[in-house]
C-alpha cells in the first residue's frame, strides 16, 4: 500500500497509456469489423472465407506478432504502433464473426417491413439492421475489450510500457507488491473499461437495458 | 522490410541453428511438451467439471462468471507472480499456464452439453438409460465438436503464451524471442515469431480437420 501511493503517479502515467492502447484497439476493430461482417452475411459465397480467416488470424500468438510486425509495417520495434496494430487485428477477427451472426439473427419480415416503409438500402442498414445488432455487437465488444486490455501487457516485454511494465520491473527487482498491484490495475481498467461499453450501450440502445451480457 | 526477412531466413538456414539443446528441433519439442503437460493437466480440471455442470445444469452462472473474469487476468502478471512465489522452474510456468487453459475447456465442456436437445436427453432416460449412460453414450457424442472447440481454443492459446513463459526462464520456442530481444538479435527473434506462428497454424489446421470429422461421426 505504501509503494502504491509512493508511486501514484507512475502507476496513474501507466494506466492512462494502458487505457488508451486499449481503446483505440476495440474501437478500430469494432469500426472495421462491422461493415466486414455486415457484408460477409449478405454474400453467403464469401462468408465462410472471411470468418475462416478471422479465425486464423485470432490463432496467431500475439508476442511472436509483436516481433514480426515492425518489418513488415517499417515501424521501429519499440513502437506503440505495433501493439495497437496486433490487437486491432485481434478485434477484428473476434467481431467480424459477432458481427456477421448479429445480423444474421434479425427477423427477415422486420426488414422487409422497413424496406416497405420506404427506406433505403443504406437507411435501413442505418436505421433498423445497426440498432437491432446493437445488443449482440455490444456484448461482442465486451468480450473483446476484456481481453484486449489483458493483452496489451504483453508489449512490456519487447519494451512498450503500459501496466505490463510493473510485471517487467517487479520481476526484475523480485517485488511481489508492485506485480500484484500491477494485475489488480489490469483488472481495474478492465472493469472500468466494460462498464464505459455498459453506459455507452445504454445511452445508445435504450430499449435493451437488460441484454448485453458478456457472452 | 525484406532485409530483416533474408536475415530471419539465413538465420533459419543455418545448420548450427537446428542441433543442439538451442537448436529448433530441441526448443520445438520442449514446446510442444510444456503445452501437452498443461492441456493434459487442465483437461483433467476442467472437463469432468463442465460436463457436469452442463448435465445438471448447476453451478452454471460460477462457470459463467468463472470464465470472464480469468479473461481479465494478464497471463504476464500471473507467470511473473507465480516464479516470485514458487520459485524458477516448471512448476511456476505450468501453474499459469493450467490457469489459463481451464475456463476454454470449460466453456466447451458445459456449453457443448447444453447445446444438446434436451429431448433427444428426455428420450434416452425414457428408454431406461442410466444417468451416466445419457452422459456418456448421448450427450458427449452429441458435443464433441463444442468439446474440441475449447480444447481447441486451450491448446492454441497455451501454445501461444508458452512463448511469453520464456521471459519467466523456462525453455521453449519463446528463448529465441527473448534472448534474441536481450541482446538486440533481430533475425533470431523474427526467427522464433515465425517458428511459433506457423506451429499455431499447423495446430489449428489439424484441429479444423479433426472437428469437422467429430461433427461427421456426431
Amino acid at each position: 500500500m505504501t509503494w502504491f501511493l509512493d508511486n501514484f503517479s507512475h502507476i496513474r502515467d501507466l494506466a492512462l497509456t494502458h487505457l488508451w492502447l486499449s481503446i483505440v484497439p476495440v474501437v478500430l476493430g469494432f469500426v472495421i469489423a462491422v461493415p466486414v461482417g455486415w457484408w460477409a452475411q449478405r454474400h453467403s459465397r464469401w462468408r465462410a472465407l472471411v470468418l475462416g480467416s478471422g479465425g486464423i488470424l485470432y490463432s496467431l500468438p500475439s508476442l511472436p506478432l509483436l516481433v514480426i510486425l515492425p518489418g513488415i509495417l517499417g515501424t521501429s520495434f519499440l513502437d506503440p504502433v505495433n501493439v495497437v496494430v496486433v490487437l486491432t487485428l485481434y478485434a477484428v477477427a473476434l467481431l467480424v464473426r459477432t458481427a456477421a451472426d448479429a445480423f444474421a439473427q434479425l427477423p427477415p419480415d422486420v426488414l422487409d417491413a422497413a424496406t416497405a416503409n420506404g427506406h433505403s438500402g443504406l437507411q435501413r442498414v442505418v436505421r433498423v439492421e445497426l440498432p437491432l445488432a446493437g445488443p449482440v455487437l455490444l456484448a461482442g465488444v465486451r468480450v473483446v475489450s476484456v481481453s484486449t486490455v489483458s493483452l496489451v501487457t504483453v508489449g512490456a516485454i519487447i519494451g512498450v510500457t503500459n501496466l505490463g511494465s510493473l510485471f517487467t520491473d517487479g520481476f526484475r527487482r523480485d517485488f511481489t507488491t508492485e506485480i500484484v498491484i500491477g494485475v489488480l490495475a489490469v483488472v481495474a481498467i478492465a472493469l472500468l473499461l466494460d462498464g464505459l461499453w455498459v453506459l455507452l450501450g445504454r445511452i445508445l440502445l435504450p430499449w435493451s437495458t437488460k441484454t448485453g451480457r458478456a457472452a | 522490410m525484406s532485409s530483416v526477412f533474408v536475415e530471419a531466413a539465413d538465420w533459419l538456414a543455418d545448420p548450427v541453428h537446428w542441433s543442439g539443446v538451442d537448436g529448433i528441433p530441441h526448443r520445438l519439442l520442449e514446446h510442444v511438451g510444456y503445452s501437452a503437460l498443461t492441456v493434459a493437466i487442465a483437461s483433467v480440471v476442467a472437463l469432468p467439471l463442465g460436463l457436469w455442470i452442463g448435465h445438471t445444469g448447476r453451478f452454471r452462472g460460477f462457470a459463467i462468471a468463472l470464465t470472464g473474469a480469468v479473461r481479465a487476468l494478464p497471463t504476464l502478471g500471473l507467470l511473473t507472480l507465480a516464479v516470485l512465489w514458487v520459485g524458477i522452474g516448471l512448476t511456476a510456468p505450468i501453474v499459469a499456464l493450467v490457469v489459463l487453459a481451464i475456463p476454454p475447456l470449460l466453456a466447451g465442456a458445459y456449453a457443448g452439453i447444453e447445446a444438446v436437445d434436451r429431448r433427444t436427453v428426455d428420450a434416452a432416460r425414457a428408454q431406461g438409460m442410466t444417468e451416466w449412460q445419457v452422459l456418456a453414450r448421448v450427450e458427449v457424442p452429441l458435443a464433441l465438436p463444442l468439446i474440441l472447440g475449447g480444447v481447441r481454443s486451450a491448446v492454441l492459446q497455451v501454445v501461444a503464451t508458452a512463448t511469453i513463459a520464456a521471459y519467466i526462464g523456462l525453455g521453449g520456442l519463446g528463448r529465441y524471442l527473448i534472448d534474441g530481444v536481450a541482446v538486440r538479435d533481430y533475425p533470431q527473434t523474427l526467427s522464433g515469431s515465425l517458428v511459433v506462428v506457423l506451429l499455431a497454424l499447423v495446430l489449428d489446421g489439424a484441429f479444423a480437420v479433426v472437428q469437422r470429422l467429430a461433427v461427421r461421426a456426431a
